[in-house]
């Protein structure tokens, strides 16, 4: 035959090609097995997931299609509703404070002073605990008539508090300790963009007479934006889906108010049983992680070009 | 360590004779054969606690009776009942034998289909002891281990009554009167209570959830019906909120500051301190009470029914039973340690170390076994309690729906919310939940 006549590199092309259609890429054993993963890890679980919601399925008796019900129930669930409202307050709170303190934090801790390293090194300690057992020391702290809180505030001659035993407080007091716990990693990495930042700005307003609030509102602030953004973000993923903390310090209550999404799932699959609207919650709880998501990239984005168009 | 063999061995010999007793009484039964199953194995999952801590203590004496090995595992209560689930539902449990909380499970398990049906083996003198009855289990016990056609699904082991526990020493000091109604038990709630001291009348769970069980004290006492004959829900109805109002009296003036997230644990916790002067619980807690290295109210804590409310005097009642699973290939084996469970000498232990009460009569009224119940006032208030037992939650599926949303509305009460609204707000949440759950 003319096989051995088929030496050219065009001549091989040629003859390539239509054996491509019949025989898959050389790459595809490379490839296969993290599709693989990927497709038993994430992408069946999904699908899967939706596939249930779409169904009535309580553990012990049959699946029953059932079409979008199971998110119609949602929105006239007020259980439903409530934590969704309990997920954004705490969601805000416990990405707002962290950020105002960790930046705060970082500023300080930016100064040379003696003892800095070792004092960045305490700071950092909550950031290592274990969420579980320090929700567990957490609660005893909280408690009205044994915990040390109470006791503290006593010696400034403020009245016993109820802290997460109240309705009024528990939101607020939960996010004392997720803002405890997190500030350090703020401040990691705000203090990465601190180290990032030239010193001419800050040659230049000394000479012009800037106070330090000006300097840090007109230097500072607008230079570690992006690290804020940074940080902002994976603090908000990390606090909407904070379950750890509420369900070991408080299990959503006093009755029901600190019921946040997450608990509230959790409830319903794995202690009513009811597959198919725990899972219809999981989507939409999902849908609002990405939505807030992009929101929150998108808005960085913007910020990026117009500080770039602005010239600053 | 030589005196508690001794004890355990005398014991083994009565109940031997017992039971041989009990065979010249009946010529025509034949003996059961013990030793039938031998070399079999079998997996038991029990929810932590002293009941399943009794079984695993002597679960050398069922094998060397039987020569049944027995792989018996404890997990904490709530995971305990999901994995039961999870694994029931999968078709191939890992386990023949399941300890479950019937307030919690009956119907679900019964609608399931997840239990073997005992009624055969109990009937078989081969399998089954003669002092095995079904009419030896308490009126409460049958309820809750037979379904509507009449079979029995699993033996009920241990029951709880709820009772009134109350410090004597604040009772005196304060001459106050040990309450006989709801209404006196308000006002001495209220006279008990003496803040600058640190003391408070009453105590109890506030926790979404846990207070339901002692919530429903009220609600029964005052008329309560959990359900009509439609099987509806009814607990936003005058009885309802005459309970919630009594609980909200309670809780807000004469207990702990935080008793909205207070559990059993919490609770036990401010009684043993001696902080608080009544406590209404499960019967369970007496062991701790009178733990000198855990409590210091030993010695001084009297032990009582519920007081009376105006249509009545119930004591709220839960229990665990223990079944076999329909998918078990050892069932008869299985039945034989659901036997040995139950029996008079596990049931003795039981009720002798405070961990439960047995369901079965003939334990709880025999002299010999009352005689080695350490606190006679604890006894007594149980066997009052049984007398005016009625079953403490409605017998639904969806019950953890029920304790949540009706829960977190007297929850709710605590702080300052109003009962009557509340109570409607979450019947009108749990009513289409049960409508669902019963159209399934």
């Amino acid at each position: 035959m003319s096989a051995l006549t088929q030496s050219t590199p065009g001549a091989a092309q040629s003859d390539v090609a239509p054996e491509k259609a019949l025989r898959p890429p050389s790459y595809w054993p490379f490839v296969v097995p993290a599709l693989v993963v990927v497709i038993a890890i994430i992408i069946f679980p999904w699908v899967f997931t939706i596939w249930m919601s779409l169904n009535e399925w309580k553990v012990g008796s049959s699946t029953t299609f059932v079409g979008l019900s199971n998110y119609l129930r949602l929105t006239s669930d007020p259980r439903f509703i409530e934590a969704v409202g309990h997920t954004l307050v705490y969601t805000i709170l416990s990405v707002l404070l962290p950020l105002v303190l960790g930046t705060f934090a970082a500023v300080v801790f930016h100064q040379k002073f003696p003892g800095r390293g070792f004092l960045r090194g305490v700071f950092i300690m909550p950031m290592m605990a274990t969420p579980v057992a320090i929700a567990l020391v957490w609660t005893m702290m909280f408690h009205p008539q044994l915990g040390v809180l109470n006791y503290l505030l006593s010696l400034v001659g403020i009245p016993a508090q109820l802290w997460v035993f109240h309705p009024a407080t528990v939101i607020p007091s939960l996010v004392l300790v997720e803002t405890w716990q997190w500030t350090p990693l703020v401040m990691l990495i705000v203090l990465g963009g601190l180290a990032a930042i030239p010193t001419e700005p800050y040659e230049s307003a000394q000479i012009d007479g800037a106070s330090i609030w000006q300097v840090f509102r007109f230097i500072t602030l607008p230079l570690i934006m992006p690290f804020l953004f940074i940080a902002g973000m994976i603090r908000m993923i990390d606090a909407v889906k904070s379950f750890d903390i509420i369900f070991a310090i408080t299990q959503g209550g006093p009755g029901s108010a600190s019921e946040t999404i997450n608990i509230y799932l959790y409830s319903v699959a794995f202690s009513y049983y009811d597959l198919g609207y725990g899972s219809a919650i999981a989507v939409v709880f999902f849908l609002l992680i990405v939505l807030l998501a992009a929101v929150m990239l998108y808005a960085r984005q913007r910020m990026l070009w117009t500080e770039i168009a602005s010239g600053t | 360590m030589v005196n508690h063999k001794i004890s355990r061995r005398t014991l083994l010999t009565g109940t031997a004779a017992a039971g041989a007793l009990g065979l010249t009484g009946m010529p025509a039964r034949a003996e059961v054969n013990w030793k039938k199953y031998a070399g079999t194995k079998l997996e038991v999952i029990l929810a932590k606690g002293p009941r399943g801590d009794n079984l695993q203590k002597y679960v050398k004496e069922f094998t060397e009776l039987t020569g049944i090995q027995v792989e018996a595992e404890q997990i904490p209560e709530q995971q305990q009942r999901q994995k039961v689930v999870i694994e029931f539902t999968s078709g191939r449990p890992s386990f023949d034998v399941v300890h479950l909380s019937y307030h919690v499970q009956k119907r679900q398990f019964e609608k399931a289909g997840w239990l073997a049906d005992l009624t055969p083996f109990m009937k078989d003198p081969a399998l089954t002891a003669p002092d095995l009855v079904e009419s030896d289990f308490s009126a409460a016990g049958l309820q809750y281990a037979r379904n509507d056609k009449g079979q029995m699904l699993s033996l009920p082991w241990s029951v709880d009554y709820f009772i009134l526990y109350y410090n004597k020493e604040l009772f005196e000091k304060k001459g106050v009167a040990v309450p006989k109604t709801l209404d006196e038990m308000a006002a001495a709630a209220e006279k008990l209570t003496d803040t600058k001291e640190g003391i408070y009348g009453f105590v109890g769970r506030g926790l979404r959830n846990a207070n339901m069980a002692m919530w429903s004290n009220f609600f029964l006492n005052y008329g309560g019906e959990f359900l009509d004959a439609k099987g509806n829900i009814l607990t936003d109805g005058p009885e309802a909120i005459a309970a919630t109002k009594l609980y909200q009296t309670l809780l807000t003036k004469s207990a702990p500051p935080g008793v909205a997230g207070f559990n059993w644990m919490e609770s036990m916790a401010s009684f043993t301190q001696g902080r608080s002067a009544m406590w209404i619980d499960g019967v369970g807690w007496a062991p701790p009470l009178e733990d000198p290295a855990a409590s210091r109210v030993v010695g001084k804590v009297g032990y009582t029914v519920v007081p009376a409310g105006p249509k009545g005097q119930y004591s709220s009642t839960y229990g665990d039973g223990i079944g076999v699973a329909a998918a078990s290939k050892n069932k008869e084996a299985a039945y034989l340690l659901c036997q040995w469970v139950v029996s008079k000498t596990q049931g003795a232990r039981l009720l002798q170390a405070g961990g439960g009460v047995p369901f079965r009569n003939s334990i709880l009224g025999d002299a010999e076994v009352q005689k080695g119940v350490k606190t006679k006032e604890w006894l007594q208030s149980v066997i009052d309690s049984g007398k005016i037992s009625k079953l403490g939650l409605p017998v639904v599926i969806p019950v953890a729906e029920f304790r949540d949303i009706v829960g977190a509305a007297v929850t709710a009460t605590l702080s300052g919310a109003d009962p009557a609204a509340e109570l409607k707000k979450a019947n009108d949440q749990y009513r289409p939940i049960l409508e669902r759950s019963e159209k399934a």
